[in-house]
């Protein structure tokens, strides 16, 4: 399987470039929420949004913390960046999202095989485990690796209408984020549910 | 009467109806709009589960993780709906970290009912000393959380708790002690 992993035709993108590119495609307020780390920070960069939401901890929670605002607000379509290492610490959530089909949630999975954020360390799965197979194993029949950019754009707008949640993997490089988050928890929370229609501000 | 409840068949434990401990929990469930109940089973609260499922005003279903489930339910109240989880005592010792990182920083109204393994006849020496961590790690983050003995404070304590919950913006830990549920014990 290794030398599969190695021989695959997917190219190699930028998490920064990657993220810019799916900002650039909403227009309806669509939610975002940012995984820990890198993720969160590229998304950051890529231009605040008030539909932005932005993790600090709690790593693996960000497809769970976009399923609950899928079944929450099942009109408003909702993407989650996550990072490979990431989701290896919580892969039964896939199955959970595969049952319940939300329609309007797709996932990207950010997939560099390293933790970059604390020292470039390879994650268990690198090399010998290939995270489409294992959505599509969870029952996610929608997964696919974006081939290059253009096809990741192609896969996007694919998933802003498909009938179940979508996944797109991505390979990306094993550069830091651009940018930092403001680590400002609960003017996070706030402003988001503000962006959310949720709240109004005092 | 709640031990008692224990040893009746389930079709009787579903006509005891909304004086059960866990209709009294359903009831208030829905009364505070809680409609989404994410869970990890647990065979106590076998009643309860089942009777969400049949509810159509609930959404209800099972987690692999409970940090999952907690994930889930901040998601969905920063979405506009409220939810709760459900879980058992060694489920509780998996969220210290979602807890400390998540649901207290952004000041999430979690609402956690928690079966309560590990005391009053516990046969499994691991569910004792797993037990023995939770309230330690609730005081550590000053997390609210009440230990239900008594039917007829139930209510009180879970409707008053979930408005509490919500308009403080802080989680809640509602401990379902055997003396209410009956508990699990060796001979089932």
């Amino acid at each position: 399987m290794s030398s599969n992993l190695s021989a695959r035709n997917t190219k190699v993108m930028n998490r920064f470039d990657v993220t810019s590119r799916l900002i650039a495609k909403l227009k309806h307020e669509e939610a975002v929420i940012g995984g820990i780390g890198n993720t969160n920070f590229d998304l950051w960069a890529a231009g605040h949004r008030p539909q932005n939401f932005y993790m600090l901890g709690s790593m693996g929670l960000a497809f769970p913390i976009a399923l609950g605002v899928a079944l929450a607000q099942p009109d408003r379509r909702v993407f989650a960046l996550e990072g490979d290492g990431s989701l290896l610490m919580q892969l039964g959530a896939l199955s959970t999202i595969a049952a319940l089909k939300p329609k309007n949630l797709t996932m990207i999975v950010m997939d560099n095989g390293i933790y970059q954020i604390t020292g470039a360390q390879p994650t268990p799965a690198a090399h010998v485990a290939d995270i489409v197979a294992i959505a599509i194993g969870s029952g996610l029949a929608n997964s696919a690796w974006a081939a290059d950019e253009e096809d990741f754009q192609r896969l996007v707008e694919d998933a802003m209408t498909a009938a179940e949640p979508s996944l797109i993997a991505v390979r990306i490089d094993d550069k830091p984020g651009v940018g930092t988050t403001r680590r400002d928890p609960v003017q996070i929370r706030e402003r988001f549910m503000h962006g959310l229609g949720v709240r109004e501000p005092l | 009467m709640a031990i008692a409840e224990q040893q009746t068949s389930p079709q009787a434990t579903q006509a005891a109806g909304e004086r059960s401990w866990h209709g009294i929990i359903l009831h208030t469930l829905k009364r505070n709009e809680i409609s989404l109940v994410p869970y990890v089973p647990d065979r106590v609260l076998t009643p309860l589960i089942r009777n969400l499922h049949a509810d159509p005003f609930f959404t209800t279903f099972a987690t692999a993780r409970e940090e999952e489930a907690v994930g889930i339910v901040s998601g969905a109240w920063m979405g506009g709906r409220r939810g709760a989880v459900l879980m058992q005592t060694s489920g509780f010792a998996t969220l210290a970290n979602v807890l400390a990182s998540l649901a207290v920083p952004y000041q999430i109204p979690l609402i956690m009912f928690v079966s309560e393994r590990g005391t009053l006849g516990e046969f499994n020496y691991g569910q004792s000393l797993v037990c023995r961590t939770m309230r330690p790690v609730l005081d550590s983050l000053a997390l609210e959380h009440h230990t239900i003995t008594r039917l007829d404070e139930l209510e009180f304590i879970t409707d008053r708790s979930i408005k509490q919950a919500v308009t403080t913006q802080a989680p809640v830990a509602l401990i379902l002690n055997p003396l209410l549920t009956g508990g699990k014990v060796f001979d089932k």
